[in-house]
């Protein structure tokens, strides 16, 4: 059996990388998840699979240093938090309209602008509604427990090398600061040089080989019929990924008269609540997104025709919150309730807000 | 005189080979205006990989700016960076893939205004790659605008009563900072207006690839071209230009290595 | 059993390391454990507090409002988390240095002079683990082995020569704890 942890989130993020057998990490210090890097230069990686671990001179290298190997075919990745984010949103669209895989992570802190380095859930409209320029989406997911924070990574690449799209693990100061138990997988080989030009040949820059046609990797496409039809292929693609991977958890919701709906920290913080509300005798249950793009909006849907009312709850001014109103579809009354500016919720503030805004609303 | 003029017969005999094309150009009509320096500086980057063998070992980075579809002529793998970023996707490749042969080839926009991070930062590094550097002083692609390395007094869409230094700046030598740093190995600044000049440039490439695959460090070769259509000249008119002013800011020669 | 523990004084006293040792010596109980800390400039020399919650079960809410015991190591702890402690809980704190002493009369109260003792250790460095032995005889959530082994694991190895001193400064907490007032 695989030992037990005890590690922060950041620092399961950098180890899962370099279990799952991830060739490059490229990355810029910010907190607060400056321990992914600190925790990778310190494991020198190169030593124990090859990794790459580089400190780039900014987000927006980093995230280009992320574009160049991926388009080799290679498994990289890179981590921020949210005013890093912002700066490797141009990279993001490039990368989305080229259709390469690899995997960003966001541990969010407050904003707007330099903001306050505590945690935040504020950069929902930023990650899953694109961010960069274009029509495009990325495959976000939303890790509650430092356990998810390892597991998301195999998952995140997995995901992204079979539709090749970008995929982001949109984490929070919580889950990227706090230490709790963790079990790693086993560590796995990174592809060999032969095995990426087998696999990916038919698209990986990695030096015309073998008599075939020269690889190009762009997202530029000038004569506008030609964008079009790249960009209907890329919404095909989407749907694709809409039909086949969304996920997400529910607690509590077979006999629920209210629910929660919370993605990452605040859904832990949900929890609790709903174990409060309960020992008072309110039938509240939980959802829980795991994907936030694809959004369970049929989940939701359905659960809009049991309960009596919907409270979105983030750590934001309420951004999510539109996405369960959409889902919902004026079924049900849908509230927004969240601290926000790097300040957290508690379980007990969360009941409040439920009682005065749903039950008593 | 006329009769010692001789006739195209007379110098290319018949099954006589004088020139072909490098299999690494792609048959793909070339975007650029009759007279510009691109096509020249595309043709012997990719002779110098042809004759290096790099071909099948070769990834490239088109920039934004005139050359942004420079992967539709470079017969090689290719990558399309975001503008500024070449350096840094070149990066991202070198470093999965230390043996492979990777080059940038950027404008004086791309490379020396919105990517100097980018620039001054891998040659920093000493990344094992060759960055290509086409100097014409102007944004040709965009129209015309003025560019980090527009001439002081030079006219441009943006600065139309000519680049005022006080206001707009001086043209940036970043060929001279490159060479400052200890991770460049080979800094040169050529020309293609002639052909002699071509034959030197072609010359200092092929040195370039060469430290590249020796791991020496980052090579970087500068190409001070012109820009007839941005600068409102003919093509002989540009070359003249060129020779004449650009060559004083910018001369030619090795800086280092 | 679930214990939710708020341990709050100021950066360098050692606060974020006795969390996670508790949380450590937890795991090797197996049992489940978080540890959420303040982070940020605010520890460099100002307050700093950690969430620690050891469980049978899983682990809902990392982030609390109220705690079961909550162990405070300055005035400003002192002011911030005397009212977050549940009726009924645990405050235990170093008397060193606090103006305004506790005032809730419906929760259990002991004092440690842990500054004190670990100047008597001749170690400042022992101040957390006189601490964390004081706050294990009031509630022995964990074995005294399993925080010996906690320690273990929480401390760097060219830092384990150190566990011995730990050791006696954990039982130097047990000793010297004080009750004020129980309920």
């Amino acid at each position: 059996m695989e030992e037990v942890k005890l590690m922060k989130g950041n620092e399961a993020v950098a180890e899962a990388a370099i279990r799952a057998g991830v060739d490059a990490y490229f990355g810029y210090p910010i907190t607060p998840q400056s321990e992914v890097i600190e925790y990778l230069m310190a494991e020198e990686p190169h030593k124990r699979t090859g990794m790459v671990v580089l400190q780039a001179e900014s987000e927006l290298a980093a995230i280009n240093m992320v574009y160049g190997a991926a388009a080799c075919g290679k498994k990289a990745m890179t981590s921020s938090s949210s005013p890093g984010f912002s700066l490797k949103q141009e990279g993001i669209s490039y990368i989305a309209g080229a259709e390469l895989p690899c995997v960003i992570v966001d541990v969010v802190r407050g904003g707007p602008g330099l903001g306050t380095i505590q945690p935040s859930q504020a950069d929902y409209f930023q990650v899953v509604k694109g961010g960069g320029h274009g029509d495009y989406n990325l495959i976000v997911l939303a890790p509650a427990t430092v356990q998810e924070m390892a597991d998301f990574i195999e998952l995140a690449f997995e995901l992204a090398f079979k539709y090749r799209n970008p995929a982001v693990i949109l984490s929070d100061g919580v889950i990227g600061q706090m230490m709790e138990k963790v079990v790693f997988s086993p560590q796995k080989e990174r592809l060999t040089d032969e095995e990426v030009d087998k696999l990916y040949n038919s698209w990986a820059t990695t030096g015309k080989k073998n008599g075939r046609e020269r690889n190009i990797i762009t997202s530029l496409e000038l004569v506008p019929e030609r964008q079009e039809a790249h960009n209907h292929h890329l919404q095909a693609k989407y749907k694709k990924i809409t039909e086949n991977e969304i996920r997400f958890e529910t607690f509590n919701c077979e006999d629920a008269d209210y629910l929660l709906v919370a993605y990452g920290s605040s859904a832990r913080i949900c929890q609790k609540t709903v174990q409060l509300a309960r020992e008072k005798g309110i039938k509240v249950g939980l959802l829980r997104p795991i994907t936030l793009w694809p959004y369970p909006s049929e989940a939701i849907n359905k659960l809009a025709d049991q309960v009596k009312g919907i409270l979105a709850v983030e750590m934001s001014a309420g951004q999510m919150v539109e996405d369960v109103r959409l889902a919902v579809n004026g079924k049900v009354k849908v509230e927004h309730y969240g601290r926000f500016g790097g300040m957290v919720h508690s379980p007990n503030e969360v009941l409040d807000a439920l009682e005065t805004k749903i039950i008593g609303g | 005189m006329s009769e010692n003029i001789l006739t195209p017969e007379e110098i290319i005999k018949t099954g006589e080979l004088v020139f072909k094309k490098t299999k690494l150009m792609t048959d793909a009509e070339l975007s650029y205006c009759p007279g510009c320096g691109h096509g020249v500086a595309h043709r012997i980057t990719m002779e110098v990989i042809e004759e290096l063998g790099l071909e099948e070992q070769t990834i490239g980075i088109a920039p934004v700016g005139c050359s942004v579809l420079a992967y539709e002529f470079m017969n090689v793998d290719m990558q399309e960076a975001a503008h500024g970023r070449a350096p840094a996707l070149a990066t991202g490749i070198k470093r999965v893939y230390p043996n492979k042969t990777v080059f940038t080839y950027q404008g004086d926009g791309d490379l020396a205004a919105i990517g100097t991070a980018e620039t001054i930062h891998a040659c920093n590094r000493g990344e094992n790659i060759t960055i290509i550097f086409i100097n014409n002083g102007i944004y040709g692609m965009t129209g015309g605008q003025m560019a980090p390395t527009t001439l002081p007094g030079m006219n441009s869409s943006t600065s139309p009563y000519g680049r005022d230094v006080h206001t707009m700046g001086y043209p940036l030598k970043i060929t001279e900072l490159v060479a400052m740093l200890p991770g460049t190995s080979y800094v040169t600044r050529q020309a293609v207006h002639k052909p002699g000049l071509v034959r030197k440039a072609k010359k200092a490439i092929k040195k370039a690839f060469e430290l590249q695959m020796e791991n020496k460090g980052t090579s970087f070769v500068e190409i001070v071209s012109n820009c007839n259509s941005g600068w409102k000249m003919t093509p002989v008119e540009s070359n003249e230009w060129l020779d004449k002013n650009m060559l004083d800011y910018y001369p030619l020669g090795d800086l280092k290595g | 059993m679930t214990e939710e523990i708020i341990i709050a004084g100021f950066g360098g006293q050692g606060v974020l390391s006795m969390g996670k040792i508790l949380a450590y010596s937890g795991i090797m109980e197996d049992k489940e454990v978080s540890w959420m800390p303040s982070y940020g400039p605010e520890m460099r020399g100002g307050t700093a507090n950690v969430a620690v919650i050891i469980s049978d079960e899983r682990i809902n809410s990392p982030v609390l409002h109220n705690f079961d015991t909550a162990i405070i190591l300055n005035q400003q702890s002192m002011d911030k988390f005397e009212e977050s402690v549940n009726p009924g809980g645990v405050l235990l704190y170093d008397p060193n240095g606090i103006i305004h002493h506790p005032t809730r009369k419906d929760i259990n109260i002991y004092t440690i002079e842990g500054a004190n003792e670990a100047s008597k250790l001749k170690s400042s460095k022992t101040f957390n683990m006189i601490v964390l032995g004081a706050f294990l005889k009031i509630k022995p959530i964990v074995k005294m082995e399993n925080v010996l082994k906690g320690l273990k694991k929480s401390l760097p190895e060219r830092h384990h020569h150190l566990i011995p001193m730990n050791e006696e400064a954990i039982k130097v907490g047990f000793e010297k704890i004080k009750e004020v007032q129980t309920v």
